[in-house]
């Protein structure tokens, strides 16, 4: 069955084939809800046995990184005399570091946002960094739980589904 | 000279290409690396443009292509793209998210070989050798394209299955057809004899310095290839190499006279202005944020965790109020202008004591309510700690421009975002709690710490004395952030709360699906 992407057929009804289930329908929901697009499935597929936890490596850089550019947002929307460009190459900088992990929400509101730093509009700028704020956070968790799957897969014997 | 392009690794040729790559996203340079990798080329790669410039220059004949961002906070893409072509004569290729046309034309115009769009595939990259090779031909003209040709000859005639290869093959059979076709049938199977190989011309900073001086002498309008060639008198050097380089200066040239026009000046204009009437202080919110940024000289501002180093390093290079050698008068990235602005603050502002900003960021402690309050700060432990757990993106680093005046005790009666206005921010922002479908756990947490963080302040703040005062034994207090405490503070907490969860998952809140 395809749905076993690469691992052979475990035992029906097995714990092996439950997470696999598990792990390729919550994989579904996540890319239905656009939280993650066909570049991650690219970074998964990059990770082989000499990198075994880079997609996790790469995540965490990007975290880290978000985080970074969300707290200069902050400090730039702050300021008396607000720099919109500073804020705008910001927010440009998080569009593009989003596409890199396929992180499609997190990017939709780079764009919106980016409009409203054209248009000079603190408030809606505000908006838009609290929400990315929170998507950051939403993914974050979205993640912990795709990885912990992953992790019951591969100490069920199993391997990571990759389409 | 014979480059070692030539030398064993061509028989592999493209397995073993000489990648540089260039970016200051370090999820992407991670990626990029890996997927290079995976295309057997040897990778190199470099978060910052000036960095990347001195491995090129430290290594001559070291790399075969240069893949770059467009967008680096150290230096334009573009111009490293210029240099590039001036200096090294390598292919670049460009990368951005940002796939307007005219972005890409902006490239092409300043000698990129090639544009790629965000997110990369693979694919894409797999086919960067074409590049390599199509500019050793153009460039060789004769002989060296023979080698090139006879290296991939070798290779393709080989046993290789790969597919890769086999792809490169077809294109490499059509450029061969094409030769054969064109009108030097002739020339192309005498030179199959020749052995005299030209060597690939790598314009050192020597070279082009007497080039320089060649145009100068000649005068720019009247400047020719064959006479540059003269004055310059290598004896090794043809007319077409100068020709060619002539072409990229001029670019280069023009580029510069644009952006003289440009930003700098009008950006550095407004700093007198909006610095002066204020006396420099800085605010309790500021070191509470470990706003040791305005660096100047010699901070240690790990402010700016890990990673980050870099961006902050370069701030610290005190006051560079010219920039150096070919980057001058042109458009200065966020870092360059925060150096020259450091150095007209410096200048311009009266030196504030320590007393002074002592005294403010006294009286600032009882007037933020404990919302306010941003920095998560461990009580009790030494002041490099402070420093650590303020890794939080911390609001003055490298890329914040500093419109910094300073003066934030008064905003915040008038700013919208702190002191008493802080409160409507608040409730503003909980108004957002727009997201449903989470877990309430996730909820609370998210917004929970807005109304009930727990800051050991005051110890915190006694920490903060002791940076002040090292502080100011090395520049004014003048540079600064303004004041307010933003909505996100406290957000970010929340975020931060995440870090850790993650990094040791604990799901206490279980998994999300049924």
């Amino acid at each position: 069955m395809s749905r076993f992407h690469g691992n052979t057929q475990p035992p029906a009804g097995s714990v092996l084939e439950q997470l696999l289930a598990k792990y390729v329908d919550y994989m579904d929901s996540l890319r239905r809800e656009s939280f993650l697009d066909d570049q991650f499935t690219q970074l998964l597929k990059l990770q082989d046995e000499n990198n075994p936890d880079f997609v996790g490596e790469v995540v965490s850089l990007f975290f880290q990184d978000s985080e970074r550019l969300i707290g200069n947002m902050g400090t730039a929307l702050g300021k008396k005399s607000v720099d919109y460009k500073q804020v705008d190459a910001d927010v440009h900088q998080l569009k593009g570091s989003s596409s890199s992990i396929g992180a499609v929400r997190i990017k939709n509101v780079c764009v919106f946002f980016r409009n409203l730093c054209e248009a000079k509009n603190l408030e809606g700028c505000y908006r838009c960094l609290h929400e990315v704020t929170q998507e950051c956070v939403v993914l974050k968790n979205k993640l912990n739980t795709l990885f912990m799957l992953q992790k019951q897969i591969v100490a069920a014997g199993g391997s990571i589904p990759v389409d | 000279m014979e480059t070692s392009f030539y030398s064993p690794r061509h028989e592999l040729f493209p397995a073993g290409l000489r990648v540089l790559v260039v970016d200051d996203d370090p999820t992407w340079l991670k990626i990029l690396e890996k997927m290079l990798r995976k295309c057997s080329y040897e990778v190199t790669t470099c978060g910052l443009a000036r960095e990347a410039l001195k491995l090129l220059r430290e290594r001559k004949d070291g790399y075969d292509i240069v893949i770059s961002d467009v967008n680096m906070p150290d230096m334009d893409g573009f111009k490293l793209l210029e240099h590039v072509g001036l200096e090294m004569d390598l292919p670049v290729i460009m990368m951005s998210v940002d796939g307007e046309t005219s972005r890409v034309m902006k490239g092409v115009q300043h000698g990129a070989c090639d544009y790629l769009l965000k997110p990369i595939r693979m694919k894409e990259l797999r086919n960067i050798w074409q590049h390599v090779l199509r500019k050793k031909m153009h460039d060789g003209r004769d002989t060296d394209s023979l080698e090139v040709i006879d290296g991939l000859q070798l290779q393709m005639a080989g046993s290789r299955s790969d597919h890769h290869f086999f792809s490169g093959e077809d294109i490499w059979a059509g450029k061969k057809r094409k030769e054969a076709e064109a009108k030097h049938d002739d020339k192309w199977f005498t030179d199959l004899g020749s052995t005299t190989k030209k060597a690939r011309v790598a314009w050192s900073v020597d070279l082009h310095q007497k080039f320089v001086q060649a145009v100068n002498q000649i005068g720019f309008e009247k400047v020719g290839p064959k006479r540059i060639l003269d004055l310059m008198n290598i004896p090794w050097l043809t007319r077409e190499n100068v020709a060619s380089h002539l072409q990229k200066y001029r670019l280069y040239l023009s580029r510069l006279q644009k952006d003289d026009l440009k930003t700098d000046f009008g950006g550095m204009m407004k700093h007198p202005d909006t610095a002066s009437p204020d006396p420099p202080l800085m605010t309790g919110e500021d070191i509470s944020r470990g706003n040791l940024g305005f660096s100047g000289n010699g901070l240690s501002m790990s402010a700016n965790s890990k990673g980050h180093e870099t961006h902050v390093k370069g701030i610290l290079q005190g006051p560079r109020v010219e920039p150096k050698g070919l980057f001058t008068g042109e458009n200065p990235d966020k870092q360059e202008s925060m150096d020259m602005k450091i150095a007209i603050r410096q200048s311009s502002m009266p030196s504030s004591g320590p007393e002074e900003g002592r005294i403010v960021f006294d009286c600032s402690v009882p007037d933020h309510s404990p919302q306010s309050v941003n920095s998560k700060l461990q009580p009790a432990e030494g002041g490099a700690k402070f420093i650590e757990t303020t890794e939080q993106p911390l609001y003055a680093d490298s890329r914040c421009s500093t419109h910094v005046t300073v003066n934030p005790m008064k905003p915040q009666s008038s700013n919208t975002v702190g002191g008493p206005g802080m409160d409507n921010n608040m409730s503003h922002c909980q108004d957002f709690q727009p997201i449903p479908p989470y877990p309430p756990s996730m909820q609370s947490q998210s917004f929970g710490s807005i109304s009930m963080p727990q800051y050991d302040s005051q110890v915190g703040w006694l920490q903060q004395d002791l940076q002040i005062s090292e502080l100011q034994g090395h520049i004014d207090p003048c540079i600064v952030a303004e004041g307010p405490i933003h909505v996100y503070d406290a957000l970010r907490f929340d975020y931060e709360q995440f870090v850790d969860p993650y990094e040791c998952p604990i799901f206490d809140h279980g998994l999300f699906i049924a």
